[in-house]
């Protein structure tokens, strides 16, 4: 059977020592063969055995990416059943973006998440319960799939992808309408008309193609919000839980110019943790209610972290808060379980139901309790996979780069005085490829989509 | 009570522009036919618009004549007037369109068939069709109570099913032109589960052409060099003196009076219960949902050679006699006008064409066929193409040979057959370019390249023609390579050539295709430079220029089709129950039930089925492999 040849990063997308990227398909030694350099540079790996591994470098053109080994497995000995390559990298999230980049410029396509199990289903890897579930799956997670890949578009770019589609349909059906019905409709003048709008919507698209280079990497994770009355402990908890054993990341700037992101890796699960700067300065401001503020968060957030001094009665802010957080993926923590306890699960359990952990933030007890509940809800796809977010990135960039082309086309075609006709084929390609970002495809290629929750490269 | 009773081979019941082709193409493949009308002097009637082709339909025309089918060749019998459309366009939308004179168009038509052999022609209403207990067709019942014993039918009832005819107030229980309707073959169909919709269309006034003034019009020609429909006919025999056809326009005063009388028109007051056509509306339509635009078009043109009659293109209406008559006064070249036959709207019954095949075979009555406006479309060539299919699947189904299905790559037939039976369908079907996704494939000029070889295979194509068309493809094929081959130097002669063509001299040299795909050069143009040529038939020469001009687009469009082929190739079974499948939606199981498409690409374009339930479809058809190997490898034969 022939097919494509896929690849994606394989590892969590977040920082660690080593990351993989897993290419797989008929063009992988091919592929391999354009952007990998032995030290010496005197070897190709379509040649070597199978089942080998190779110290060298990652080359994008006469860049160098990065110092790698690469192992080579040849079909049908490996998990897909296809040949299949793995550049394991050095782990930082730029690295393993870049070097995935440069997979995909020498003829790989991204993933779809799952894509690799697919294969291995599709060739035989798998028996029939095993895909039995996967059909479960598959029905229990496709309207959520679609809801998280379109939450994760900020809404003023998707509206301007929406707005150019509105545009692009709308030539396309003049265009079309001139030819059904030529002695009503003239196109006298058109082209020119067309010109300029095309050139307009290339600059746009190229300044979707831009945002979406600068890579706002922090984001690629669970956005989860920190909230609770001041005092009741959560500038603890987030000391504790970017202490120096789980590592800081990076801070970077988020949404808003006052509102920082950290990011923490727990066990292979990236969470953003949204305004921590608020959560640190209001702290020490006590009067600063916390309460508007935190509404900001629970709107941006995928997992809340609501916490609560067990040591005080609950008031009327904590009955605010619990408005905000009733429709949220939350978990609840008593803090302050080291101290006496004026405020138990069962009088929270009257108030709202969600998951509620004991904990001591100063004494580290219940921290561990927390992260399985929170690795509990992300592998049942409660709340977002990191890798996903990835992955839909690079697939938007490519879309967004298809389009791009077709519009050149566009703009070519007028250059050469081509008629009106041609114009509208790679308009209506532009059109299918922004389409793709917002799940609104007249294409439906649509095998991909089928393990499309699953989590690639395992 | 002594009934006549009949055995034939095939029954076609209609003998409209589907029922000839239908009937045509059953006979010349040697079954025994029988074509019904209610009247022999309508077979192959026009009763609304006096041409054949325009936009797409001229490539339908084309098509039906790479088949085999009898269409093209009787047009250009019997044109009067020719016009390629879309000229200053691309290849892909260029689009004949003829005037033809309606009387010889069906004299010349019913000439064709009464001189078919294994072909006969009865003047009679069928009422009923006739099943056995597995759902076969055995035969087709007249109002007379005569039995026609047949192996396969094929219905082209057109517009003629309860038709009636509305001219504002006053209802004639008619068909087209007051022909008697046929009003007892719906129940029958009813009783044997199909489906029927209630569609409407309409038709303007034919006007006295003494009574015009067309010094007050502009006079519309036909072009000076006539390109023939069939790609059997001479050119050089159809280039004959042509008759004109006339431009004016409706203005204010017009639109004043039809909005000050809509209360009048059928469509308005509620009386027409059929869903009427969004493209091809009546000009109260027009004034009504474009009331911004001040004028519209109104072409006049000629009903014939040998009347004076003149079909008001642009203003059919269902408005009162008196409404129609002070409307058309108002436009210019028309203030004395008198009026042959008043404008009208029809209804008519016909089916959910969901229930087709791609055969156009009936999905619970094996057997039965259908094409043309009973199957919802609009327009003559819509119908011919529908009916040659369904007449050659008839052939094909008796003779157990393969049926003969053009995919959405392969022919503006495929596309509008892949429409009207997989997709939702509420008013009758026109076909556009804009539907054909892969059109700079599809064009005119290479219809009988496509499909000269599917045309051949079924036997209605002979043997000489499909030799001549394999020969041709030959010729272009090497032609392009030569081309592609031939080296042109940055010479002093070269780029004086350039000069002189208005042409960037050349850096280096290139081939002459490349300079071929210059907008402002040709293959004719580029003669000089390329004396080893030798001189290749006209329609060789077409050809090689446009896929040379315009190969990228063409290699693009290759791809796109590509893909495309990859999920029809897909098969599912047919009889199938969706629900057995877990995991798809309600709806989706009770659409792909009724639809039960033949393959997974069919599938994907009905309306509701979304890409989550193909991909559980998908899921199913790979665990089959192991379930039931025998029957997916039956479907999907053993992989490469």
């Amino acid at each position: 059977m022939k097919t494509d040849t896929i690849a994606a990063i394989a590892t969590a997308l977040t920082p660690s020592g080593i990351g993989i990227i897993r290419i797989s398909g008929q063009d992988a030694m091919n592929i391999i063969d354009k952007v990998y350099r032995s030290k010496n540079n005197d070897k190709l790996l379509s040649d070597v055995k199978s089942h080998t591994i190779h110290y060298g470098y990652i080359y994008d053109g006469e860049e160098m990416v990065d110092e790698v080994m690469v192992l080579v497995m040849r079909a049908p000995n490996s998990y897909t059943k296809e040949d299949t390559v793995e550049i394991d990298c050095h782990g930082g999230v730029f690295v393993m973006k870049r070097i995935l980049e440069t997979v995909l410029k020498y003829g790989a396509r991204p993933a779809e998440p799952g894509e690799f199990t697919k294969r291995a289903f599709l060739n035989g890897r798998i028996d029939l319960s095993q895909a039995e579930s996967v059909i479960d799956i598959i029905n229990s997670k496709n309207e959520y799939a679609l809801n998280s890949s379109l939450s994760q578009l900020k809404g003023s770019i998707k509206r301007d992808i929406i707005k150019n589609r509105e545009k692009l349909i709308h030539e396309i059906a003049f265009i079309e309408t001139a030819l059904d019905d030529p002695e009503h409709i003239s196109l006298e003048g058109y082209p020119e008309k067309l010109y300029v709008i095309v050139a307009k919507m290339l600059e746009e698209i190229n300044h979707l193609i831009k945002s979406a280079d600068n890579g706002k990497i922090i984001k690629e994770g669970i956005k989860t919000a920190i909230v609770g009355k001041p005092n009741a402990g959560k500038s603890s908890l987030l000391n504790i839980l970017v202490g120096e054993e789980r590592a800081i990341v990076t801070d970077v700037e988020g949404t808003t110019r006052d509102t920082l992101e950290e990011n923490i890796n727990l066990s292979g699960i990236s969470l953003n943790i949204i305004d921590t700067a608020g959560i640190r300065h209001t702290e020490d401001i006590v009067e600063k209610i916390g309460v508007d503020k935190a509404k900001n968060c629970i709107d941006l957030a995928d997992l809340v972290i609501y916490v609560i001094d067990s040591s005080k009665e609950l008031d009327e802010n904590d009955f605010a808060i619990m408005e905000q957080i009733r429709d949220k993926k939350t978990i609840i923590l008593l803090n302050k379980s080291d101290l006496s306890s004026k405020t138990t699960a069962e009088d929270v359990k009257k108030h709202i139901d969600k998951t509620i952990i004991s904990i001591s933030a100063k004494e580290e007890i219940g921290i561990n309790d927390l992260e399985n509940k929170i690795k509990d809800m992300f592998f049942s796809g409660k709340i977002s996979f990191n890798d996903e977010v990835m992955i839909t990135n690079v697939r938007h960039k490519n879309a967004l780069a298809e389009a791009k082309e077709s519009l050149e086309l566009v703009i070519n075609s007028i250059r050469n005085g081509l008629p009106e006709d041609f114009f509208s084929i790679d308009l209506m390609n532009a059109y299918e490829s922004l389409g793709t970002i917002i799940g609104e495809s007249l294409e439906e290629d649509l095998v991909n989509e089928i393990f499309s929750k699953f989590c690639m490269g395992k | 009570m002594p009934a006549i009773v009949e055995n034939y081979d095939v029954c076609v019941v209609g003998a409209g522009h589907a029922g000839c082709e239908a009937a045509l193409a059953c006979a010349r493949l040697g079954l025994n036919t029988i074509i019904f009308t209610v009247s022999v002097d309508s077979i192959a009637l026009m009763p609304c618009n006096p041409n054949v082709g325009g936009s797409s339909k001229g490539h339908l025309v084309r098509e039906i004549d790479a088949l085999g089918g009898e269409m093209g060749k009787n047009i250009d019998k019997t044109f009067i007037q020719s016009k390629m459309l879309n000229k200053s366009k691309g290849p892909a939308v260029h689009s004949l369109r003829a005037q033809a004179d309606k009387v010889a168009y069906s004299m010349e038509m019913r000439k064709t068939l009464q001189n078919t052999d294994n072909l006969t022609i009865k003047q009679i209403e069928i009422a009923e069709i006739i099943t056995d207990d597995n759902n076969n067709i055995t035969g087709v019942k007249s109002v007379t109570g005569a039995i026609y014993n047949c192996k396969a039918a094929v219905l082209c009832t057109g517009t003629y099913l309860r038709a009636r005819c509305l001219t504002g107030e006053f209802i004639n229980e008619t068909g087209p032109n007051g022909l008697q309707a046929a009003t007892h073959l719906t129940d029958s169909l009813k009783e044997h589960g199909i489906e029927m919709y209630r569609f409407k269309t309409g038709t303007p006034a034919r006007v006295d052409k003494r009574s015009l003034d067309f010094s007050k019009m502009q006079e519309q020609f036909g072009d000076e060099r006539i390109v023939p429909f069939s790609f059997t006919t001479n050119p050089d025999d159809v280039q004959i003196d042509q008759i004109s056809c006339w431009l004016t326009y409706t203005n204010e005063e017009t639109h004043e009076i039809i909005r000050n009388n809509l209360d009048r028109s059928p469509m308005y007051s509620g009386v027409i219960e059929g869903t009427g056509p969004r493209y091809c509306p009546s000009i109260e339509d027009k004034v009504v949902k474009f009331a911004d635009k001040n004028r519209h078009q109104i072409f006049i043109e000629p009903e014939g050679l040998n009347t004076n009659e003149m079909y008001v293109g642009g203003m059919s209406s269902s408005l009162p006699e008196d409404v129609q008559l002070a409307m058309y006064r108002t436009v210019p070249g028309m203030e004395n006008v008198k009026i042959v036959r008043n404008a009208y709207a029809i209804e008519y019954d016909c089916i959910n064409p969901n229930q087709l095949y791609a055969s156009l075979e009936f999905k619970n009555v094996h057997g039965l066929f259908s094409g043309g406006q009973f199957n919802g479309s609009s327009g003559y060539e819509e119908a011919a193409c529908q009916g040659l299919i369904a007449g050659i699947n008839a052939a094909m189904k008796i003779l157990k040979k393969e049926p003969l299905i053009l995919d959405r790559s392969e022919a503006y037939i495929g596309v509008l057959i892949d429409d009207l039976v997989t997709k939702e369908n509420f008013e009758p079907y026109r076909m556009m370019t804009s539907r054909a996704e892969y059109r700079l494939l599809l064009r005119q000029d290479n219809a009988d390249l496509r499909l000269a070889e599917q045309g051949h295979r079924v036997g209605l194509l002979s043997d000489d023609r499909y030799e001549w068309v394999q020969k041709k493809s030959k010729m272009i094929e090497d032609e392009i390579e030569r081309i592609n081959n031939v080296k042109i130097g940055a010479n002093k002669k070269v780029q004086e050539f350039l000069e002189r063509h208005n042409s960037i001299p050349l850096n280096t040299g290139v081939s002459l295709a490349d300079l071929m795909r210059r907008p402002e050069l040709g293959y004719e143009s580029l003669a000089e430079l390329d004396p080893e040529r030798v001189e290749l038939p006209e329609e060789v020469k077409n050809q090689v220029e446009i896929n040379v001009k315009y190969d990228g687009y063409i290699k693009r469009q290759i791809k796109q089709v590509e893909h495309f082929k990859k999920l029809e190739k897909k098969k599912l079974p047919t009889d199938f129950d969706y629900s057995k499948i877990g995991g798809l939606r309600i709806e989706s199981v009770q659409k792909l039930n009724k639809l039960q498409p033949l393959s997974i690409g069919q599938a994907s374009r009905i309306s509701g089925v979304s890409p989550a339930d193909i991909s559980v479809i998908l899921v199913y058809l790979e665990q089959l492999k192991y379930s039931n190997p025998e029957l997916f490898f039956q479907l999907n034969g053993h992989e490469e």
